[in-house]
């Protein structure tokens, strides 16, 4: 998101403010949701895929919403007007392919209208074969969630993109020569991938309320929060979305003031810090452990201010409209231990993967052999929920690694602490007791930034050069 | 507790309260610009510079197109380039002899790292002046072929003391049409208008004077683009001082053109259609005169000689051979009568050591050449 891009959903946002109507303020936010789909999507290399990919998304999100609809569900007018705006949106956007090129908002020329047109028919009867065989196929989510999967896969592991790069290429009569994974720069689609996920899984159990076309659409699409999140639950959002609250003059300062936060930790702190973080290009170069660290030390600053500060535009933007949106971050270089970092640091991530992927993985190991080796249990649970973590990221080596190198620090802290409780080493008073949360800080802030030796490079062997030099070897 | 605070925060923010905000917000703005505008600070934001205090100065002025790679950018405040040098950080002692190099890309080092440029390959000879003093050799060569810009930055080394200024150019630098033809120029138009009043250089002036702009141009709003690249510059002293590297040099590249066109044109002159007073002589005397006593060796500058297809025609890209003898038997004329020190070295580098262009020359060209340029400087 640019500065630009910031300014006008602001000033989007303080309109849906000031809308009294609470049906009104739904289909704004419907609307203006749909249209950033469209209007943050950067432009792709292959012809008209600028375009495809935010077409892609509110088709995922329809069939998926198909799916999680129970089967004794009618349609109601609410949906079918969703549909409706969803479907003039869409077209009104392909039409802009007639707009001269500098009147265009769009990335990219839109696809001709009958291949749309195509496509969307296509769609609806896949919607609706899907409404029809939703309860009485239990496969048909699971179908979704391998889908979801699948494509979020081919974004984030290389020698699929490359595959999928050529093939479309192909379709497309482009050269396969200059695929790339520029190719498959779908907007959002690491966050919207993980709200479908957790839509699916809590459809699949019972657990998600009955959702509007016209809410779950805005939920997954959520303008302040395509880019880089938070990744908020549904259940929340959609309360939220059903409400119309009043507009305070607090609420506008409160919105406008983490907005400008936001701008000044991502545009002034964090962008210049990355004139100097630690990167692949300035990684070979640098000439001493005490440069080295300086670089380090920017990178994990850097990385801290740039993401929290678009989570401050997105809770800003949120607060505005009257949604209170998730915190994504909690002062986590502040932390005296490596788990109450993890609390803390793109907190509604860790909270994804602690729902559905640690604490199903434990409770299953806990019911199977494993059930006595408590340590195990745990040292499983944390090196396959670090690593997918880091895999979020990308499908790389050094990803892993950095997913890795966090599941270590977490089970070694972990047993730490047990040690600690069993032999009661807990320090109460003293000097030692007042020294611990420094040590603990000061220990917690370099493992972690460390860490990111993995995440800011993209060679291990580079990675392990950078090592050596931060240590003098 | 939090929600406590937030009622706090709830109550005691209103609308007068958030007007009162904006509107001091909006005279501060205000009065900030205006002050601004008034003071003028950019020329004393230039002095103040990281380098030469938390990191070392560069070894050469700023320039660079590419900042990711080359963690340097292209300044267009004269005072931050000169601040950011190594020669604003040493003071100069007793016993330096300092010699100042001045010339376009070549002598700045295009496609060689800061040790490998001319200025560091006379440093590493170790030389001492006749009166026994250490020769130290500082870069202030810039990219772009042109003899105002080069005297505009043999002014402003004056304030460091030189000994001796070696002016390298070549006939590029000299046509009068293409004096003005350097960004360092056009986005310094007032500097560059005195320049040309002080010098009374018969130069066009309206353009300049039309870009001297307007109010708002003084303002901090204005002035964004040049404060931004103050700081951005301040910052890859970081990394400046991390890695020593202030240039991007490609492992590959093409090189100089052998094969010519066989194009008799020189900036616009058609054989015989040039002479010698449409070369900027006068400029060089401008340079004589504001060095004000401190000796000045005028040096032609080595360049490729091409063996290629039409080389019986050119000499290389830049000059057709016409041109270029008319150049040299022109300026050694001019030599002789206003009593130039000048040394001809067109032709003393062998063609291998050129690079990408016919007066980029290699680590091992930089080396040759200060071995020509040794005994210029021993013997005084």
């Amino acid at each position: 998101m640019t500065l630009v891009h910031i300014l006008i959903f602001t000033a989007v946002a303080l309109l849906i403010a000031c809308i009294p109507s609470r049906p009104w303020r739904g289909w704004m936010l419907f609307g203006i949701s749909v249209l950033a789909v469209y209007i943050l999507q950067p432009e792709v290399p292959l012809r008209h895929f600028g375009f495809w990919f935010p077409t892609l998304t509110i088709a995922l999100s329809f069939m998926i919403w198909v799916t999680i609809s129970t089967e004794a569900r009618e349609l109601s007018a609410n949906d079918l007007h969703a549909f409706a705006l969803a479907f003039v949106l869409i077209l009104v956007l392909d039409l802009t392919r007639w707009l001269p090129g500098g009147l265009s908002f769009l990335a990219g020329r839109p696809p001709a209208p009958v291949d749309l047109l195509i496509a969307l028919l296509a769609l609806a009867l896949l919607g609706w074969i899907l409404w029809k065989l939703t309860g009485k196929q239990a496969v048909v989510p699971w179908v979704m969630v391998a889908i979801v999967l699948l494509l979020f896969v081919i974004q984030k592991w290389v020698p699929a993109g490359l595959s999928i790069s050529r093939t479309l290429r192909t379709l497309t009569g482009q050269s396969q020569e200059l695929a790339s994974m520029s190719d498959l720069s779908w907007i959002g689609f690491s966050y919207i991938a993980f709200r479908l996920l957790h839509t699916i899984r809590d459809g699949m159990t019972g657990r998600l309320p009955q959702l509007s076309f016209q809410a779950f659409l805005t939920y997954v699409v959520f303008f302040p929060m395509l880019v880089a999140g938070p990744i908020d639950r549904v259940e929340r959002f959609s309360r939220e979305f059903e409400e119309r609250p009043q507009i305070t003059i607090d609420r506008l300062y409160r919105g406008i003031a983490r907005i400008l936060l936001g701008c000044f930790k991502k545009f002034v702190l964090a962008d210049s810090l990355a004139l100097v973080a630690l990167n692949d290009i300035n990684a070979p170069l640098v000439q001493g452990s005490g440069w080295m660290w300086i670089i380090l030390y920017a990178y994990s600053f850097r990385l801290y201010l740039d993401f929290s500060g678009y989570t401050d535009i997105a809770i800003g933007m949120g607060v505005l409209m009257g949604f209170k949106l998730p915190e994504n971050f909690d002062r986590p270089y502040l932390k005296t231990d490596l788990a109450a970092f993890w609390n803390s640091w793109h907190i509604t991530l860790a909270q994804w993967f602690r729902a559905y992927i640690f604490n199903p993985l434990t409770r299953a190991l806990r019911r199977g052999v494993l059930q006595k080796n408590v340590w195990i249990i745990i040292l499983a649970g944390q090196l396959i929920t670090m690593t997918l973590i880091g895999l979020w990221h990308g499908v790389t080596i050094n990803f892993a690694i950095w997913g890795l190198w966090h599941a270590i620090g977490l089970f070694i802290h972990n047993r730490w602490v047990e040690f600690r409780r069993l032999r009661r080493l807990n320090l109460r008073s003293g000097l030692l007791a007042r020294l611990e949360p420094i040590a603990g800080g000061l220990l917690t802030f370099n493992f972690v930034s460390l860490g990111w030796v993995w995440f800011a490079l993209s060679d291990p062997n580079l990675s392990l050069r950078v090592f050596q030099s931060l240590f003098g070897v | 507790m939090r929600a406590s605070a937030e009622r706090d925060s709830s109550s005691s923010i209103n609308g007068p309260m958030i007007l009162r905000i904006l509107a001091k917000t909006l005279i501060l703005l205000a009065a900030f610009n205006f002050l601004f505008m008034l003071l003028q600070p950019m020329p004393l934001l230039g002095h103040i510079s990281a380098y030469n205090v938390i990191f070392p100065g560069r070894e050469r002025l700023p320039y660079g197109d590419d900042p990711e790679h080359s963690f340097n950018l292209s300044l267009t405040q004269l005072d931050a380039m000169f601040a950011s040098h190594i020669i604003s950080g040493e003071h100069k002692s007793n016993d330096e002899y300092r010699v100042i190099l001045i010339g376009d890309s070549s002598t700045w080092g295009f496609l060689l790292s800061p040790e490998q440029t001319l200025a560091e390959q006379l440093n590493r000879l170790n030389l001492h002046a006749a009166d026994g003093r250490r020769v130290k050799v500082y870069n202030i060569g810039y990219p772009t072929m042109t003899l105002t810009k080069d005297l505009l930055f043999l002014e402003r080394s004056l304030r460091y003391k030189p000994d001796l200024i070696i002016w390298l150019f070549t006939l590029e630098s000299m046509p009068w049409q293409k004096q003005l033809d350097s960004p360092i120029l056009e986005l310094n138009p007032g500097i560059t208008l005195d320049l040309i009043a002080k010098n009374d250089l018969p130069l066009p002036t309206q353009e300049l004077k039309a870009s001297l702009g307007s109010l708002l141009s003084d303002t901090i709003f204005g002035q964004r683009r040049a404060l931004a690249d103050w700081v951005r510059f301040q910052l890859y002293g970081i990394l400046w001082a991390a890695t020593s590297v202030d240039h991007v040099i490609p492992e590959t590249y093409n090189l100089r053109m052998e094969d010519l066109p066989a194009d008799p044109e020189f900036q616009g002159f058609g054989p015989d259609e040039m002479v010698a007073s449409d070369l900027a002589f006068s400029v060089i005397d401008a340079g004589l005169e504001a060095a004000d006593g401190v000796p000045v060796l005028l040096v032609n500058e080595p360049m490729f000689i091409s063996q290629g297809l039409n080389s019986d025609l050119r000499y290389n890209f830049y000059y057709p051979r016409w041109a270029y003898d008319l150049y040299r038997r022109a300026i050694h004329t001019q030599a002789q009568i206003e009593g130039w020190q000048l040394v001809d070295l067109w032709d003393e580098l062998p063609a291998d050591v050129f690079t990408d262009s016919a007066i980029h020359y290699s680590p091992l060209g930089a080396e040759r050449l200060a071995q020509l340029l040794k005994p210029y400087i021993l013997g005084r």
